[in-house]
């Protein structure tokens, strides 16, 4: 069974973060960010990075995008919303309050 | 890097094409000893540090079985230093506690292991060797650990009717994935045709099946079922498109677009004696079949020659002596026949009984490092 409850978005009170086999990195070969899970890279773009670096178990949805409207002037909550649906879809997320702390440290 | 050329995202790294197991469905060479120069721990660093200047974010570690390599928690740990994602392709035998505390230490991110069947003696008999319990061993120690899991099922006429039992298997394992995949026929497989296609009826049940653990599963158990092609209307986009996206090291240094490309009649690319960017941007055989240009029809005026990229080329050749020509999985193919009576047989040999498989032999000994 699955530790950890899949994100929420609708209520925006979910603290998502990266699920523990998912690495999010700069590639210079690319200069882009990408997503990295075991079966597939996926290359971010900006705005697509700067959401999952929020993404950090302590924000919640709602702050993520709150955060977001203070750097960019045209943020649309729910693009940001859809955006984290998709990744929650594909269990690239899970919500930062399930087990903190468990498993082995994650690389930088 | 020339215009036309993407950077590839994955490498599949085959450490070694000696094995425990001997399933008659194996992908690897017919021609095993000739593999047996493999590259050292030095070499296969400085593969993958080209690997990453190349672009290569993946870094798939298989064989054979890769645990045989002494030094694959070396490798994983050079990987992940250089910002690799390293994925762990075994069999699960030699897994033992020791080793996946090594390999948690060096940074390996994801084990996938193999299981051939739900219960021991069938499991055992496609292995060829007992390995079923250690098999299990494996998966709870992985998940013990804190990787997430993901069990690999090679599908054919003599498991397929169990995949119920193996779904329930891989919930009670509480595995993160399962990957069911059809054999696909290189190699060993292609040799044992006869005997692991399955018929259509049975191919019917298993979708079924699938279906109903889809939505039992949902949000639990990742279920990624893939069809096999000689029973698709369309050919499967073979490793995204030739030098596109992937390539593959084997044992003894040899770079391939994809690991059955060994047996095209093409001129060979190591890197015991080029760069890994030489070979990925400019090598004849990376060239060779990338792009479109090189297609015939139908595939040339198909408007799905970018999903599909004409198909597999290691598959066109097989079936027809011609690497060049339509992957014959497709219904537009003019050889498409050569499938169609295959697929024949396999359900008139389903009906009539037992085709003898021929098991993997092992490789004459490997360097063992």
């Amino acid at each position: 069974m699955r530790s950890t409850a899949p994100v929420q978005t609708a209520d925006g009170t979910d603290r998502p973060r990266l699920a523990r086999h998912v690495r999010m990195g700069f590639d210079p070969a690319r200069g882009q960010h990408v997503l990295l899970t075991p079966e597939a890279v996926t290359v971010l773009n900006r705005t697509g990075a700067a959401v999952l670096e929020l993404c950090d178990g302590q924000r919640t949805v709602t702050e993520i995008v709150a955060e977001l409207r203070g750097r960019y002037a045209s943020v649309d909550d729910d693009e940001v919303r859809v955006f984290l649906d998709r990744l929650a879809a594909r269990r690239c997320l899970e919500t930062g309050d399930a087990e903190a702390g468990r498993g082995r440290a994650r690389r930088a | 890097m020339p215009s036309a050329v993407e950077r590839p995202f994955g490498l599949l790294a085959e450490l070694t094409y000696r094995c425990p197991l001997h399933c008659s469905y194996c992908s690897n060479p017919l021609d095993l000893a000739a593999y047996a120069d493999e590259l050292t721990t030095a070499e296969w660093r400085r593969v993958l540090t080209e690997a990453r200047e190349l672009g290569v974010l993946q870094l798939h570690l298989s064989g054979g079985e890769p645990l045989l390599r002494r030094d694959v928690a070396e490798i994983v740990q050079c990987a992940g230093e250089l910002g690799l994602y390293t994925n762990l392709i075994t069999s699960g035998l030699g897994l033992t506690p020791h080793r996946a505390e090594e390999l948690l230490a060096a940074g390996l991110d994801h084990v996938q292991i193999s299981l051939q069947a739900d219960e021991a003696a069938l499991s055992d008999r496609i292995a060829g060797v007992r390995s079923f319990e250690h098999k299990l061993a494996a998966a709870r120690l992985v998940k013990q650990l804190g990787w997430p899991l993901t069990l690999n099922v090679v599908l054919h006429r003599h498991n397929v009717d169990r995949l119920a039992g193996i779904l329930d298997l891989a919930e009670q394992l509480e595995a993160d994935r399962i990957e069911l995949a059809h054999t696909q026929y290189y190699g060993w497989a292609l040799h044992n045709r006869g005997g692991l296609l399955p018929s259509r009826a049975q191919l019917e049940r298993a979708q079924e099946v699938v279906r109903a653990a889809h939505a039992r599963l949902q949000g639990r158990v990742d279920v990624v079922y893939v069809l096999p092609d000689y029973f698709s209307r369309y050919p499967k986009p073979c490793m995204g498109g030739w030098g596109r996206r992937q390539l593959t090291v084997v044992p003894d240094g040899g770079v391939l677009p994809c690991p059955t490309a060994h047996t095209l009649p093409l001129p060979r690319a190591s890197v015991r004696e080029h760069s890994l960017a030489w070979i990925w941007e400019r090598s004849p055989l990376f060239q060779r079949f990338r792009g479109t240009d090189w297609m015939p029809e139908p595939c040339r005026s198909c408007d799905r020659r970018e999903v599909d990229f004409g198909g597999c080329r290691c598959q066109a050749f097989q079936l027809t002596g011609d690497a060049a020509r339509t992957d014959p999985v497709c219904h537009l193919s003019p050889d498409h026949g050569l499938v169609a009576e295959a697929v024949a047989a396999a359900d008139e040999g389903a009906r009539s009984g037992e085709v003898v498989l021929t098991p993997r032999r092992h490789p004459a000994a490997g360097r063992s490092r």
